[in-house]
């Protein structure tokens, strides 16, 4: 069971903003870019400077050490890094079924990253962002680069983790058809204001 | 053996060589002139400046001198190690970071070897202090020059692999170790290049002087490794207190990574 709150946060030239996430909700945020998704998926995570407060389960996030929030707080960029030779040597554990869901069988490890498509690389990076069982996915346009078979894969395996482990999501995506399938809450960020979708 | 002395026109001749590599870069428009004639000024008057003071200081050996002497060479080194990084801390900070990591490694490894390895009566005199300090200094400043121009641009270059790391819940130290490891590797090439090449490749500078000046081959070949020795240990402990200083510049409390407190060079 994770709540993921937000309280008058405000980071760069944009905020304050409220939002609660509960436990196994996915909230889609889209608007259009430059609006401050990503920076605010960013600050939610740690990773700038920010005001405001976090609250995960009503604990303040200065509470946590910054490792562990950011372990909670699983944010998965549009673009994922790589700075090992194989696969294997980002991995510390797997889980072998969530591999078969998103369509790798284990001989994947073995392979360098240089080799790996954009796909592949994306599949990847959410399998080792989940193996810290975070209690909140933050996921910026992650199926932006996918094909539809993968993007679906990816979504299912969301929204198995989201039941399973109660989690609570943001997730920024401008796919109409995709926010349809995956949001139980859809805003637009536009002028500094999170107001919910018509 | 005796030593020649060196007349006037001795070095002249010598500077005619000068003379001669300006001309070919006025010939092939190097746009190097300037430089080159400003250096080759800048060489014979701090150097007869520095005899001229180590002369006296050497005729009545002083502790404050000493000191005084040395603080220069300190704060002249710590500036001219920042002076060509790339990127840089805004504010004194790159200074502070050179200063300290120059004045504790430096500093401290050449007192070390004054009273300890070579036993000088008074640690400081001067004959002994002077060139050695001057050595330590110059060899620390350049690996640290090395050292904190490869961690910043290497953080600048890497910042999204470094921050997925944060995201992933590794600790800054952890997220730059791999940089911190290859920073440490380019500053210590020099002293480790020298010292696997010392007497085949190179006769160091200080056992040329020293067999010049009319010392045993033998003698000058002692104190050569003494200084290769604790050139190596300096290096290696300025650059550690360089890189451990700015690495917690670069991340905040909350361990986040924190660009914005480096500038760009121009």
């Amino acid at each position: 069971m994770s709540k993921l709150q937000i309280d008058n946060l405000s980071f760069h030239t944009f905020g304050p903003f409220d939002l609660i996430v509960q436990p196994n909700q996915c909230i889609v945020i889209s608007g259009t870019s430059g609006a401050g998704k990503s920076l605010l998926l960013r600050a939610i995570a740690d990773l700038d400077p920010h005001e405001g407060m976090l609250l995960l389960d009503n604990q303040n996030y200065l509470l946590f050490p910054p490792t562990e929030w950011r372990k909670e707080i699983g944010l998965l960029p549009a673009e994922s890094q790589w700075w090992y030779e194989t696969v294997e040597e980002h991995f510390t554990n797997i889980e072998p079924a969530w591999f078969a869901q998103l369509g790798f069988d284990l001989t994947i490890l073995k392979r360098k990253v240089s080799g790996l498509s954009t796909g592949e690389r994306q599949r990847l990076a959410l399998l080792r962002l989940l193996i810290n069982k975070p209690s909140v996915l933050l996921l910026d346009e992650i199926t932006a680069n996918l094909d539809s078979e993968n993007t679906v894969r990816i979504e299912k395996l969301i929204h198995t983790y989201k039941q399973q482990y109660q989690a609570a999501i943001i997730w920024v995506s401008h796919n109409a058809q995709q926010i349809k399938r995956i949001a139980d809450k859809h805003f637009v960020l536009k002028d500094n204001l999170l107001t919910p979708a018509r | 053996m005796g030593i020649i002395q060196l007349s006037l026109t001795d070095l002249s001749i010598a500077a005619l060589l000068i003379v001669l590599v300006v001309i070919i870069n006025l010939w092939q428009q190097l746009h190097l002139t300037k430089s080159l004639v400003i250096s080759a000024v800048r060489t014979v008057l701090q150097l007869f400046a520095i005899g001229f003071i180590l002369r006296s200081l050497f005729a009545h050996p002083k502790f404050i001198w000493v000191t005084v002497l040395a603080l220069i060479m300190l704060l002249v080194a710590s500036h001219e190690a920042i002076a060509r990084q790339k990127k840089r801390f805004s504010g004194w900070w790159n200074y502070y970071f050179s200063f300290v990591a120059l004045l504790i490694a430096s500093f401290g490894i050449a007192i070390f070897t004054l009273k300890i390895i070579i036993g000088a009566h008074p640690w400081y005199e001067p004959q002994y202090a002077i060139p050695l300090l001057g050595m330590v200094i110059g060899n620390t400043m350049t690996s640290i020059s090395l050292s904190l121009n490869q961690l910043t641009q290497t953080v600048w270059q890497q910042r999204s692999i470094i921050e997925q790391r944060l995201l992933l819940g590794q600790s800054a130290q952890k997220a730059v170790s791999d940089i911190w490891r290859d920073s440490i590797r380019i500053g210590m090439i020099p002293s480790i290049n020298a010292m696997a090449v010392a007497g085949i490749v190179t006769l160091p500078g200080m056992m040329t002087g020293q067999i010049l000046a009319g010392i045993s081959p033998l003698e000058a070949v002692k104190y050569q490794i003494m200084i290769m020795f604790i050139l190596t240990a300096a290096s290696s402990f300025g650059i550690m207190l360089a890189l451990w200083l700015s690495s917690k510049r670069l991340f905040d409390e909350r361990q986040r990574l924190r660009l914005d407190r480096l500038l760009s060079k121009n």
